[in-house]
């Protein structure tokens, strides 16, 4: 033996003792499902394209985006954004601007031009959609570039279905909405406009398709039974807002009665008062907190001198004049009639109470179940009868643009597995991730940047668009407030907090490893990481 | 629209690294290359802050002396965990004597490298606060006055945990610890003025003198940087949370150093020749129940029966240091 005095063995690295054999639980990595994604009615990831929104690579982030939704420029207008509701932050200060981001993304596409990629090699399958609605333009762009061919029939003389016969222009400029169709019928879908599908059946064996995706929307306006005099001028909302595209320009007067409590009920409201009724009411039966429109619109119509007659209904239409009848709110949160009548001076009256849909064209389609004037579809988005498909407005659900692409792209995915022949599996949904699991210490205040808004005389007046949009430093800011819950963001918190150099850093984009010789269990690593994106388990012993 | 500062989670603030900041702006932490001065396999408990804070400070050193530097060690946990023999972890020339004389082995080894002329070698010493405070102070405070060319850097966790933990100068009041048991009319360590390490080194006037902790890392690391322009004596003094010794869970480590500054119980500043020059302020300020709770070492002051008076003596000592060293809070975004 060779060594000094009093000296036995080899000097040697620490690394020899495995300290990994403390540990009885180990930290692995996982990504976690935001509540953003979660909220999606049209499935977006948008915390896939935010993290691309922050590093400033719009188009990267652009093409994440319309992986799940080709119209980020019309969402980043029209869409009610549950996303923002359901978003983290919100617990911290105030939610990400995403909707705001998303105009951003989707006008920047429109200015430079960006196009979507080519579609797979064709499959040799043709589909039938019909209505060139929200609902159908997704589907045909989604089965288009799944390589099928795509052919829209619409019975309207324009593309857009709701979103341009429902939705106001002041709301939704007619050329983003134009430049967004454009972009998906260069794809090579072919639509055929002023084309009223009769008869799907007939419609399909004319064309020789293999299957369709019906949404043809809810364009009918639903009536309520009012007494009214000979000469008393009642019309539907949905008609206002139609007529609104063509030439000549609904008449309602100066002053405009509007009744019911949706968004269609202010978006008519706005357009009256847009049109130069000096007064624009809407009559509601319940009160602000029961309105079933979004609390935004309520304001903005207000701030716009929209006026509101809360608890009351409708009881007789006469020329120049209307019956209301006082309600209150029972126990339950309905309204119960009081027997107190007043009376209110109107032009016009235009009911905004909701929309059925037109199912003419399913005469004689058998195995088909239709209830509350809505046809029933399964968890593939098919009808009872093989090979046809629906979604939108014409199938149960929450009526919004948001609600109808997301059912276009699930259907299209559908489609496409049954025209192979095969089912298609979603992929299994990560686990939630909860603002408790966030470390919230490592994000900095940062409010929300608000988009500006138009003055209100000029909103008065104009069809100008209300709402501006970001410029390019603050959109980069408000996407630079994204958590980012539940997915990593390569922050090298577990890199730096690991007493034990336990984790590996693979280098950008790669994300990290344990080093599970080495790894004593402590947890630090999942208690420091900002975004939950690390969680604790029991070791196998 | 307002003028908003771009200052938000991802660039210069509070994460060790950051995907959208250029490479040299990014912590030295964050690098793949980090020198690692304490390698994996040492014998540490679980969560350990020394270990951390031992390797976030001398990984900044390394970097800043381009790795020209050499260590001198105090006896203590650092010592015992790192270098079990004949193991040892570390990865640059470190040296270690006695448990009170690591400040003047760093003394020793400067003076024979400037006999050798080697300028550009620097030298560290690093204790825990028994090796700092109590043992070794002597030697500390004739290093201070010499302005030796050495940085001590003290990791103090607040009690001798190497032995069993017993009470050091460094102990705060009320804590349990081995000798000062939660019994009697007064439980825990004595409400003493303390022996604030910073303070004295201050007194000396020496080049530099700063305190963190290992919850924020940009924060330290830019002290340690800092502390390597200067020539001559410079104190650094970490507070590093001991899971074992404190009672507190393994994964609360830096979330308890965090909430120590947050409290205003740990002041962080930094000062030059004898003058504070800056202070770490308190971004979302806590009262000391928040801090004091999560340990075991204080359980005794909660309960069924909380002892509100020791409560809020803890709390005066936390207003007194937010007002001595001013650590206001920050304004973030307006």
């Amino acid at each position: 033996m060779d060594k000094p005095f009093a000296i036995t063995l080899d000097p040697g690295s620490s690394l020899a003792n495995h300290t990994g054999s403390w540990r009885t639980k180990k930290p692995v990595y996982l990504d976690r499902l935001p509540p953003c994604n979660n909220a999606c009615p049209a499935g977006e990831n948008i915390q896939g394209w935010l993290f691309h929104a922050e590093s400033g690579d719009y188009e990267k982030a652009w093409r994440v985006l319309t992986l799940d939704n080709p119209f980020p420029s019309i969402m980043g207008r029209v869409c009610y954004h549950p996303c923002e509701s359901a978003c983290n932050r919100g617990q911290l200060d105030s939610p990400v601007g995403i909707n705001s981001v998303e105009r951003f993304l989707g006008d920047e596409a429109i200015k430079r031009g960006w196009k979507f990629d080519a579609p797979a090699a064709s499959t040799g399958k043709e589909v039938l959609i019909v209505g060139a609605g929200p609902s159908g333009l997704s589907a045909a762009y989604h089965l288009a570039r799944l390589g099928h061919s795509v052919e829209i029939h619409d019975a309207g003389p324009l593309s857009g279905g709701m979103m341009r016969f429902g939705i106001p222009k002041y709301r939704l400029p007619r050329d983003v909405l134009d430049a967004e169709v454009a972009r998906i019928l260069k794809l090579g879908v072919t639509l055929k406009l002023n084309t009223k599908v009769a008869n799907i059946e007939d419609s399909m064996r004319a064309g020789n398709f293999d299957a369709a995706f019906l949404a043809v929307g809810a364009h009918i306006g639903k009536r309520a039974f009012i007494p009214a005099g000979d000469a008393a001028h009642i019309v539907d909302a949905i008609s206002v807002l139609r007529s609104m595209e063509g030439e000549d320009k609904p008449m309602l007067g100066r002053r405009v009665v509007v009744y019911g409590g949706g968004n269609t009920a202010i978006d008519v409201a706005r357009t009256a008062k847009r049109l130069g009724a000096t007064d624009a009411i809407i009559v509601y039966r319940r009160t602000r907190e029961k309105m079933p429109a979004h609390d935004f619109e309520v304001e903005e119509a207000l701030q716009e001198g929209i006026m509101i007659k809360w608890l009351s209904t409708i009881k007789q239409a006469d020329e120049g004049m209307l019956t209301l009848e006082k309600m209150k709110l029972d126990d339950k949160g309905f309204p119960q009639p009081t027997g107190e009548f007043e009376t209110m001076a109107a032009d016009s009256l235009v009911l905004a109470l909701g929309q059925d849909v037109d199912l003419s064209l399913l005469q004689g389609v058998s195995g088909l179940e239709i209830s509350d004037g809505v046809v029933k579809v399964g968890p593939n988005m098919m009808t009872g009868h093989q090979g046809i498909f629906a979604g939108g407005d014409m199938v149960p659900s929450e009526r919004t643009v948001t609600v109808g692409v997301g059912h276009g792209k699930k259907a299209a995915r559908h489609i496409d597995a049954w025209l192979r022949n095969t089912t298609y599996e979603p992929a299994a949904k990560h686990e939630p991730v909860d603002f408790k699991m966030l470390n919230t210490w490592y994000y900095s205040d940062a409010p929300k940047t608000l988009r500006p808004m138009l003055d209100a005389i000029r909103r008065q007046s104009s069809f100008d668009e209300v709402q501006g949009g970001l410029d390019e430093t603050n959109a980069l800011f408000e996407a630079r407030r994204c958590l980012s819950c539940g997915n990593c963001f390569e922050c090298d918190n577990c890199y730096g907090v690991c007493p034990d150099n336990a984790v590996i850093k693979l280098g950008p984009g790669k994300r990290f490893l344990f080093n599970y010789d080495y790894c004593k269990g402590c947890g630090m690593c999942v208690a420091e990481c900002p975004c939950g994106a690390i969680k604790m388990v029991a070791e196998d012993i | 629209m307002p003028f908003q500062p771009i200052k938000f989670y991802q660039t210069g603030t509070f994460t060790v690294g950051n995907r959208l900041l250029k490479p040299e702006d990014r912590s030295v932490q964050s690098h793949r290359d980090r020198s690692n001065a304490i390698n994996s396999g040492h014998r540490a408990c679980q969560g350990c802050g020394e270990a951390l804070g031992a390797r976030y400070a001398l990984d900044a050193a390394m970097e800043a002396t381009g790795s020209q530097l050499i260590a001198a060690n105090a006896t203590g946990c650092l010592e015992v965990f790192t270098t079990p023999y004949p193991e040892t972890s570390w990865q640059l020339p470190w040296m270690h004597s006695l448990f009170g004389n690591a400040a003047a082995v760093a003394t020793g080894i400067a003076a024979a490298l400037k006999v050798k002329g080697r300028s550009e070698v620097r030298v560290v010493a690093q204790g825990g606060d028994g090796g700092t405070t109590d043992i070794g102070f002597g030697c500390l405070s004739g290093m201070f006055e010499r302005n030796d060319d050495v940085l001590y850097i003290c990791y103090d966790n607040e009690a001798y945990m190497n032995t069993g933990v017993q009470r050091s100068s460094a102990t705060p009041p009320a804590a349990r610890t081995a000798t000062t048991m939660p019994v009697g009319p007064n439980p825990g360590n004595e409400f003493g003025q303390g022996k604030f390490v910073p303070a004295i080194a201050m007194a000396h006037e020496i080049p530099y003198v700063a305190t963190a902790t290992v919850a924020d890392l940009r924060d330290l690391e830019a002290k340690v940087k800092r502390a390597m322009e200067f020539r001559g004596a410079r104190y650094i003094h970490i507070l590093v949370p001991c899971p074992l010794g404190w009672g507190t869970a393994s994964h609360d480590t830096i979330h308890i150093a965090r909430l120590a500054h947050e409290t205003g119980l740990f002041p962080v500043f930094e000062a030059e020749h004898g003058v504070q020059v800056s202070a770490l302020p308190i971004r979302k300020q806590l009262p000391v129940e928040e801090y004091l709770k999560p340990q075991k070492r204080f359980a005794h002051l909660f309960g069924a029966k909380p002892k509100l008076d020791v409560i809020a003596r803890i709390q005066e000592r936390a207003d007194r240091n937010i007002r001595k060293y001013g650590m206001v809070q920050r304004e973030e975004v307006l």
